[in-house]
């Protein structure tokens, strides 16, 4: 196709597949077999499999699983509606639009909403109920997440339902389906690789997401990406970390491949 | 089309308001005399006057812009060149290869990537500054390059580039005057794109960056850490300025682009 000599414009890039790709796998692997004087040892992988860490591990996939959840049920229909609107990707932009600004910025404005004299707690006096403190709670993590996963989410599924041809759904309303059953065995189906790409993209960061933890869940909620940060730049034992690490990306792996499409339909 | 019922509206509407709210809620209190976010007492720009005679807080705007521009401009071109070159292998095996290898960057955690760059430039003895930071920026950065040229590449028709070569260009030419004037449009949103990921990262930043050097994600982190500061509200207020007008000015640029390419194709 292209001529031979292009690919010597191969070698830099190689060189970054080789240094950044490859070795810092192979130095995650190799740095949890080690103790924290540097010698050989399978210890950091028996102290992963205690209650304490099995314990996280579990609790980390269950908030994720929770995250993922109520991200595609908000994001599924606001993708579905905004597919039927006039300016749909003008709308879209609206939509992405808050998932550029700094994620840091984001999450330090639910410190001030949901404090203790925020505007949710001065909403929920209306009603006459008491304020609480809504910050470092498992609601005050989640919801968070979720607000911040719902753009990464709407977006593969919207151009899944973009791309889906409306005379499939005419048909079926033609044959008889109700509205209902033409979602389930029509729309759905065709979508799925959407909603794959979709839970994704929210899966794997909210298990190893740290800032959102640190911030909002105070030291209440750990996840794995907290106990990596943790293990790295608080306690610094870098081999239980990399260990954790080591777990982590066999769990995205694993996703992956159960997420995984036959044709690369990346967004 | 059916119209929207108001249920519907009424929805969209909704989620709008809970994806708007805490961004103007932020501005909203980035004029806030008063020093919380709580109870609004009075106009004022002084947050704002704080920001920019904060000289370590400028250096720090300067230090992200400049890490920004050059590692989207190092991932640029070290990415654009290895989409070229992966088009040249005819191997498929090896080509699937190294496409996968693209990828894992892309969907690896966070904080899995800083932490194993953490451990390489500890290894290599690569200070942990400046340098580390925009080399890993660089290195998170390549693959999306690689992602946004290589379609623009494979629907290139090759017999441009044979024509080019019958009629005497050298090879040379035939990149800079055919191939790389064909590929731009996925080059510049590569580049874009390389731009945004170095000034949205947080996580590998943390990781690699020493005592000495701060972007402004990881000050951002620092001072939320601290509690509630107006200063990070007048942050955010300028922050959601600066990308609306990128915004706008990438609109026109597509769409100037896609203009281009129609005419071209005529």
């Amino acid at each position: 196709m292209f001529n031979k000599a292009s690919k010597g414009s191969l070698f830099p890039y190689t060189i970054w597949i080789a240094f950044f790709v490859i070795a810092p796998i192979a130095l995650i692997v190799y740095y949890s077999m080690l103790d924290l004087n540097g010698n050989f040892t399978f210890n950091n992988y028996k102290a992963f499999f205690t209650p304490v860490y099995l314990k996280m591990t579990l609790t980390s996939f269950w908030y994720a699983f929770l995250i993922t959840l109520f991200t595609l049920i908000i994001a599924y229909p606001t993708a579905f509606l905004l597919t039927k609107t006039k300016h749909k990707h003008l709308w879209l932009m609206l939509i992405i639009i808050p998932s550029w600004i700094n994620l840091l910025l984001k999450t330090y404005a639910f410190i001030g909403i949901f404090g203790l004299y925020g505007p949710v707690n001065a909403f929920i006096e209306v009603f006459g109920l008491e304020s609480k403190q809504i910050l470092f709670t498992d609601f005050s993590f989640i919801f968070v997440s979720v607000y911040i996963f719902i753009p990464f989410m709407i977006i593969p599924i919207f151009n899944s339902l973009d791309k889906l041809n409306p005379t499939l759904v005419y048909a079926a309303r033609d044959l008889g389906a109700s509205s209902f059953t033409t979602f389930r065995r029509v729309i759905f189906p065709l979508t799925i690789d959407g909603v794959k790409s979709g839970i994704q993209v929210t899966f794997i960061p909210a298990l190893s997401l740290f800032m959102i933890t640190r911030l909002i869940a105070g030291n209440k909620v750990i996840t794995l990406g907290t106990a990596i940060e943790q293990q790295f730049l608080v306690s610094q034992n870098w081999g239980m970390g990399s260990t954790i690490a080591v777990f982590l990306i066999i769990i995205m792996v694993v996703i992956m491949l159960l997420t995984g499409q036959k044709k690369g339909g990346r967004a | 089309m059916k119209k929207l019922s108001t249920a519907s509206k009424l929805y969209l509407v909704l989620v709008f308001v809970v994806l708007y709210a805490p961004i103007f809620y932020l501005i909203f209190y980035s004029f806030n005399s008063g020093g919380n976010m709580n109870h609004f007492e009075s106009f004022t720009l002084e947050h704002y006057q704080a920001v920019f005679a904060d000289s370590r807080l400028i250096i720090i705007l300067i230090n992200t812009v400049i890490v920004a521009l050059l590692s989207g401009f190092l991932a640029t071109l070290i990415g654009t060149f290895g989409a070229i070159g992966i088009v040249s292998i005819r191997n498929k095996k090896m080509r699937n290869t190294l496409l996968s290898l693209n990828n894992v960057l892309i969907v690896s955690p966070d904080v899995v990537i800083g932490a194993s760059f953490l451990i390489l430039f500890t290894l290599i003895g690569i200070k942990l500054g400046f340098t580390s930071v925009l080399i890993s920026h660089v290195a998170f950065s390549i693959p999306i390059v690689v992602l946004m040229v290589l379609p623009k590449l494979l629907a290139m028709n090759t017999t441009l580039i044979d024509a080019a070569l019958d009629l005497g260009a050298t090879k040379r030419q035939v990149l800079t005057r055919v191939i790389l004037p064909y590929i731009q449009p996925g080059i510049f949103a590569g580049f874009f794109l390389a731009m945004t990921y170095s000034l949205d990262d947080f996580a590998v930043t943390f990781f690699v960056t020493g005592n000495g050097f701060s972007t402004l994600s990881v000050e951002i982190y620092s001072m939320a850490r601290a509690g509630i500061s107006l200063t990070v509200n007048a942050i955010s207020g300028l922050v959601f300025l600066v990308t609306i007008l990128v915004v706008i000015g990438y609109y026109f640029v597509t769409n100037r682009s896609k203009h281009v390419s129609k005419e071209v194709q005529r």
